[in-house]
């Protein structure tokens, strides 16, 4: 085990699985020469050369098009995103050929790639640059979307990822980078299950459904509920798809209340989809409504405090929890 | 000029009449009710993808748009796989799973016929990518139509394949048209070989399109120049007898401009060119058409016969 952050944990898994299989690679902008927009690729140039390490054009079609080519043709790509914000430009490669060249061919093509990009508001990007919109992914069979929280789960579900033969987008928020946790980098094959979600903090009054920063937003807002006497679960989803049902709904029967997280729009996002499944699983243990924390149904502003104003925080999720157990 | 033995000549001439038999049969089946989807006919290119999939060497590749079944064809898929896909059966190239616009076959080395404009553009760049990553010498044919050279995917593949060397035939299938839109409606230049400039990339020939042989000659000479030196895009000229896909009223052309164009119909064109030149009979060429049906006969059969696939099937090969 060693401490790092989030940064030096993704960077330490892309370094092993490319020391590891020379089939790995990198492409995307800025990755090599400049070393990465967020510097997770920091050295990679110098260390691999410019054949594992691809500089691109601005072509985020082209990024995710011909990196999935080059998975249907046996390499390994992880490529990058530079933010999500850019994927809509790239959506059509990502929903209509990663995602479906398998099925649409009878299981011909396998696809083994790892989009990673970065997520998330609240550093005054304004509304291009601060959208949250893994769910939109998660809509679509055919991909998974791993969204980490913390360094430890990032450097397990990358590798995990980058190894499997499926396309993943794996999803990094991007004020998380610096958040620190042991990590067992002395472990070269540590992966953690793909489609596997994980209890963050154990509580018996309400369950608290998160992911990526949100996980970190309801664990302080379970901080401040132990203080009033109200014991907080919480759930780290760790993967929009496949989507870990069983242990939320678990959770669910044990606390008979639930408040989801989630830094998306509140409309068809993820808290409406683990609201629905509650419905669906467990709907003769609630005592309860379902209630959503997601960020304000406005596109985010770049003054400083109405954008903390639009996104969640731990004060809204106390709130919601006050609301429901009584 | 192409060294072809006269068997190869005849071979590339079935194969030319195969896919005529094919087309007008898929048509009448889509006809029949029995044929769902978009059908986009071969009929009037199939030089183009004789000419082309004839060139490729035996570690090349190739792929394209949804107008796919000539190449499917041409790569040595049995027409019974074809039609069995088209008929959306569970013997089907893609299992049922993807229909007349979504052909493959990965052991030929035929990655499929792709459904959205310049989709499999990047793919192609993807493909090729293995070959310089790798140091393998094979290249990838991408077969495209003229519309496909007016969206996004077409100025970033061709771009990126560019950038890196990337062995790539960039082919347009310049059948004038893009569903109803004139090729000088919808693109500013309409040379469109001249777009390689700009990608600095080498402009290939504009080669005729109804000549079998000649497409043959100019992609066995690009696939060896992307191999040596990187991409290239050239264009074969040809046209589509007949409406973009079923029930197109071709309210955009005449009936005399599609006359005029069958009157150089490449099979008839090739055909005569084997008569006058290699001592084949018309009765010889007559025998081939008739094994073409015969062909396309059982293949029917078999398509019908086959299983179609069930509910569970729904939710196979969403992932690996
Ligand atoms: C991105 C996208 N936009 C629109 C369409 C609808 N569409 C299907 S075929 C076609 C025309 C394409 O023409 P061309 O590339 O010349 O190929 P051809 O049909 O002539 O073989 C259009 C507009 C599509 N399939 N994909
Ligand atoms: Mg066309």
């Amino acid at each position: 085990m060693k401490m790092m952050t989030i940064r030096e944990a993704i960077s330490n898994a892309l370094r092993e699985e490319m020391d590891r299989d020379d089939d790995v690679f990198i492409m995307g902008e800025e990755v090599g020469v400049w070393g990465g927009t967020y510097a997770v690729t920091r050295g990679f140039y110098d260390d691999y050369g410019e054949r594992r390490v691809r500089d691109t054009p601005i072509s985020e079609m082209a990024i995710v098009g011909a990196a999935t080519g080059a998975a249907m043709n046996g390499l390994r790509p992880v490529a990058e995103l530079m933010t999500i914000n850019f994927a809509f430009v790239a959506m059509d490669a990502i929903v209509n050929h990663a995602a479906k060249v398998r099925y649409m061919f009878g299981g011909q093509f396998t696809v083994p790639l790892v989009i990673r990009t970065t997520t998330g508001g609240g550093r005054q990007l304004g509304a291009t640059h601060s959208h949250s919109p893994e769910a939109i992914f998660a809509h679509f069979p055919g991909l998974y979307i791993a969204c980490p929280s913390n360094a430890y789960d990032a450097y397990g579900m990358l590798k995990a990822s980058i190894r499997d033969d499926n396309p993943v987008m794996f999803v990094e928020h991007s004020t998380l980078y610096q958040k620190r946790a042991e990590v067992p980098v002395d472990d070269p094959d540590f992966m953690l299950p793909i489609g596997k979600s994980n209890i963050a903090r154990e509580g018996s009054d309400v369950t608290l459904v998160s992911y990526s920063k949100g996980v970190h937003i309801a664990l302080e807002a379970a901080e401040q509920l132990e203080k009033d006497g109200v014991s907080a679960e919480v759930v780290d989803l760790r993967w929009l798809r496949p989507l870990d049902t069983d242990l939320f709904i678990e959770s669910f029967k044990k606390t008979n209340r639930m408040v989801v997280v989630d830094e998306g729009y509140p409309m068809f996002g993820v808290a409406s989809e683990i609201t629905a499944q509650v419905m669906d699983h467990a709907f003769d243990w609630m005592d309860a409504p379902v209630k959503r924390v997601s960020a304000e149904d406005a596109p985010l502003p770049y003054s400083r405090e109405l954008e903390q104003m639009a996104l969640p925080d731990a004060e809204k999720v106390v709130k919601a929890v006050k609301e429901i157990v009584y | 000029m192409a060294d072809l033995s006269k068997d190869t000549l005849l071979d590339m001439y079935r194969n030319m009449v195969v896919i005529r038999r094919l087309e007008e049969k898929s048509a009448e089946l889509y006809q029949q009710g029995l044929i769902g989807g978009f059908l986009h006919l071969y009929i009037g290119q199939e030089a183009t993808g004789v000419g082309a999939v004839w060139a490729l060497g035996e570690d090349d590749h190739v792929i394209t748009a949804y107008r796919d079944h000539g190449i499917a064809v041409s790569i040595g898929i049995e027409p019974k796989y074809i039609l069995a896909e088209m008929m959306g059966k569970t013997t089907g190239v893609s299992k049922g799973k993807g229909g007349s616009m979504h052909l493959a076959d990965k052991d030929k080395h035929f990655w499929g016929g792709y459904a959205i404009v310049g989709g499999h553009l990047p793919l192609a760049t993807g493909l090729a990518l293995r070959a310089r990553y790798k140091d393998e010498n094979f290249a990838v044919l991408c077969l495209m139509g003229d519309g496909s050279t007016n969206i996004g995917y077409f100025h970033e593949s061709l771009n990126m394949s560019a950038v890196w060397d990337l062995p790539v035939v960039w082919m347009i299938e310049n059948n004038q048209y893009g569903m109803g839109t004139a090729v000088d409606r919808a693109s500013g230049e309409t040379e469109l070989v001249k777009r390689a400039v700009g990608y600095g990339m080498k402009e290939g020939p504009r080669v005729d399109g109804m000549d079998v042989l000649a497409v043959y000659d100019a992609t066995k000479e690009a696939l060896e120049y992307a191999k040596k030196n990187g991409p290239i895009l050239m264009e074969s000229l040809t046209y589509r007898f007949v409406g973009h896909s079923m029930g197109d009223p071709e309210r955009y052309r005449t009936k005399e401009e599609v006359h005029e164009y069958q009157e150089g119909d490449p099979i008839r064109i090739f055909g005569d060119k084997l008569i006058g030149e290699h001592k084949v009979t018309q009765e010889q060429l007559d025998v081939f058409d008739r094994e073409a049906r015969d062909l396309i006969n059982e293949a029917v059969e078999f398509a019908t016969n086959s299983p179609n696939p069930e509910f569970d099937d729904l939710f196979v090969d969403i992932y690996s």
